[in-house]
């Protein structure tokens, strides 16, 4: 239900108890990744360590979530066991609108369990559940499992964890609803730090509609704008997969380890229209979403003589096939989804765990590492080999897997190779568009494509002129506050233009939040960079390893003296949105 | 007359667009669970949706079992319709429904398909049908 408080479900697993918290905000956080700043500043520890039994791990939604198609995604933030400091991960499914039926804006949980546990919350209900037998199962049987052991089949959302998030994986994600993911930079590793196995949020409650005729013209003005428009086609069409064929052409595709750029004899293997024509078993979508962008592939398998077959359904978008394809050399598609479900069932981020086997491969090549370290031969192209490394670094099995579970930049100081770690702030995205993108992604807010259309940018011809294109950076940030923390789903930034959100959040009565959508922005995008800088980020000593520079695209070679010039720029302009306010 | 069916599931893609049309269009609600037609996993979200709706019994047991009038069958073809004023909130057409079809709410008001198939059009897949009894299932598209 909407109200002008924020409505918080605070859990302290350590006591095993809940309670519910008003908090004022609305106005100048929104929601979302307003609300989980917010919250983080309130429950969180900027000097304490991520696995600090009292850092909170927080779940937000937004005014507009449920209420609105496409407001279908959840905001989680916390302190990263990838680098220590506040950060934020985004994920679909049920999870968002299970959380507004269950009749909360945030769930926030501190705490440790004594016991490996799970945490069931719904509108009229909160249990913890021992589960000591769910440790150490792999994120396929921990779903099945939970699916007899919790409430509300249907109208839940069931967010879990895999071996890599009970092992400390700085890049372990937490499985939302078995297609989606809290992917990037580590959330899973704060779940298993609070031995919570999983969460069932369930939403069981319902609420009367907004007074008045506004609601239903301004939904069905933006359910025809996302459904009767060519807008959201490139989604559920070929979907995300539609660029791989597409950045190759453009010479700005990541392969074997960001050694090419492009590779004409493997590229049609591992295509979106490849996938779409041989491996797409069906689509599915998040909850209040008629986009159905999740494309699931079909994975047949013989295990065993006399015609025994096993069969899988993967999940796969844009940046799986980059990271566990064409990062690892691979032009068949049916292999790339093998890895895919290796990964899948760890409970990793595929972007990091792909990256990182990649540099570890290029290691091997060049005699920095053995087989001593890696246990099993890696090789591009090889899938095999990535199968069982994939496993080893969901157990950490060895010193080696241990280090690079921390992040390649971990292992590669160890062993030499730092490089060539296709690293900017996080294991990369997969865009080698060029210098506007590789200094966006290392420095931006969640280390990630979406931090802005810097990669987009780099596809057409632009002026060189930092202080421009800084600008646009901090702009593109503090707009994109906004939606997520709404909280819309980013592809529909094109249809949930400024005016139409104000509109939306007019007609549930939050005009005054309409009124300050732009400010809010702006505040949220300061608090994030106050939280970031506050828990040790420091821009300005930022690096970009060589083999960025080594980098050719459409454009030709990089320009190294520019992209320091960028990278100091936008350094300098993320120190003053993080300054502490009065100072 | 025509009467509702969820006749495609197989190309369902668990957006639950149609029970959120149907919370708020016709019962006036936020929900995606306090509706005519609810959708969910058959055992979980790798095995595929299924639709929890009214089959449209003739003549339907939940009428039957209504004690005071609420719940009467339609002219023909199957199904009921509702007198929202005549509800105790008894629960007996829950128990009554055959295939789960009627959910109540935490006030234990009752929901189900009044076949109105005002949730149609929100479907993204056509999944969705409003036909004569009989006739359902035989539109299908040419896929290019």
């Amino acid at each position: 239900m909407i109200r002008d408080d924020f409505r918080i479900l605070l859990v302290d697993l350590s006591i095993r108890k809940a309670h519910i918290v008003d908090l004022p905000g609305r106005e100048t956080y929104i929601g979302g990744s307003g609300l989980a700043a917010m919250l983080f500043e309130k429950y969180g520890d900027t000097a304490a360590p991520w696995d600090d039994p009292n850092q909170p791990l927080i779940f937000a939604i937004g005014p507009l979530t449920g209420y609105f198609p496409l407001m279908s995604k959840t905001v989680c933030g916390f302190l990263s066991p990838y680098h220590g400091q506040y950060a934020e991960s985004h994920a679909g499914g049920r999870s968002a609108l299970a959380l507004r039926f269950a009749d909360m804006d945030a769930l926030v949980i501190v705490g440790k369990a004594n016991v490996p546990c799970v945490l069931s919350v719904g509108s009229r209900h909160m249990e913890i559940k021992n589960a000591p037998f769910l440790w150490g199962k792999d994120v396929f049987t921990t779903g099945k499992m939970l699916r007899h052991m919790l409430p509300g089949s249907g109208h839940r959302s069931i967010l879990r964890i895999g071996p890599a998030g009970e092992n400390g994986c700085a890049y372990a994600c937490i499985n939302v609803d078995t297609y989606r993911h809290f992917g990037r930079l580590g959330s899973g590793s704060v779940m298993g730090s609070k031995n919570l196995k999983a969460i069932a949020l369930v939403g069981d409650a319902s609420f009367p509609l907004p007074e008045g005729k506004d609601y239903a013209k301004c939904f069905h003005e933006i359910y025809d704008q996302l459904t009767e428009t060519s807008m959201m086609s490139k989604y559920h069409d070929l979907g995300t997969a539609g660029n791989v064929a597409a950045l190759d052409g453009l010479k700005s595709l990541p392969w074997r380890n960001l050694q090419a750029t492009s590779d004409p004899e493997r590229i049609d293997g591992i295509s979106g229209e490849k996938f779409a024509k041989d491996m797409l078993l069906r689509n599915t979508a998040c909850s209040g979403c008629p986009v159905g962008c999740i494309h699931i592939g079909y994975l047949r398998e013989k295990f065993m003589a006399d015609n025994r077959y096993l069969y899988r359904q993967v999940a796969y978008d844009y940046e799986p096939i980059f990271a566990l394809g064409s990062m690892l050399g691979f032009g068949d598609g049916f292999k790339v989804l093998g890895l895919m479900d290796a990964v899948e069932r760890e409970g990793l981020d595929c972007m990091s765990s792909g990256v990182a086997l990649a540099w570890a491969t290029e290691a091997v090549e060049k005699g920095l590492i053995t087989e001593a370290e890696t246990l099993v031969p890696l090789a591009f192209g090889e899938a095999e080999g990535y199968k069982a490394a994939i496993r080893h670094l969901g157990a950490a099995t060895n010193e080696f897997y241990r280090l690079l579970a921390q992040g390649t930049l971990v292992a590669a100081k160890r062993y030499q190779g730092e490089d060539f770690a296709c690293v900017l702030g996080q294991e990369m995205a997969g865009y080698a568009t060029g210098e506007t993108f590789f200094v966006s992604e290392s420095l931006s807010f969640r280390h990630s494509h979406l931090d802005s259309s810097a990669y987009s940018a780099d596809q057409k011809k632009q002026e060189k002129d930092a202080g421009m294109i800084v600008s646009g950076f901090v702009k593109d940030e503090a707009s994109r506050c906004v939606l997520t923390s709404v909280v819309g789903c980013l592809f529909a930034r094109g249809v949930y233009t400024e005016d139409r959100l104000k509109a939306a959040l007019a007609s549930l009565g939050l005009q005054n939040v309409a009124d300050n959508l732009a400010a809010a922005g702006e505040a949220i995008q300061k608090l994030r960079w106050r939280l970031r800088l506050r828990s040790g980020c420091d821009p300005m000593s930022s690096k970009i390893p060589k083999r960025y520079t080594e980098v050719v695209t459409w454009k030709g070679p990089i320009d190294t003296a520019y992209m320091e010039e960028l990278r100091q720029a936008y350094a300098t302009r993320l120190l003053e949105l993080g300054r502490e306010e009065g100072a | 007359m025509k009467t509702f069916f969820a006749a495609r599931m197989e190309r369902c893609i668990g957006c639950q667009s149609c029970s959120l049309a149907c919370a708020r269009l016709v019962h006036k609600r936020l929900s995606w669970y306090t509706a005519g037609i609810r959708i969910g996993s058959s055992g979980g979200i790798s095995t595929g949706f299924e639709a929890r709706v009214c089959l449209a019994c003739d003549p339907p047991p939940c009428a039957a079992a209504c004690p005071t009038g609420s719940l009467t069958p339609r002219k023909e073809d199957g199904g009921v319709k509702q007198d929202r004023k005549l509800c105790i909130r008894c629960g007996k057409c829950v128990k009554a429904c055959p295939v789960n079809a009627i959910v109540q709410d935490e006030l234990n008001n009752p929901y189900m398909c009044i076949h109105c198939g005002r949730c149609v059009s929100f479907c993204p897949h056509n999944c969705l049908e409003l036909a004569e009894k009989g006739q359902a299932g035989f539109v299908q598209e040419v896929a290019e």
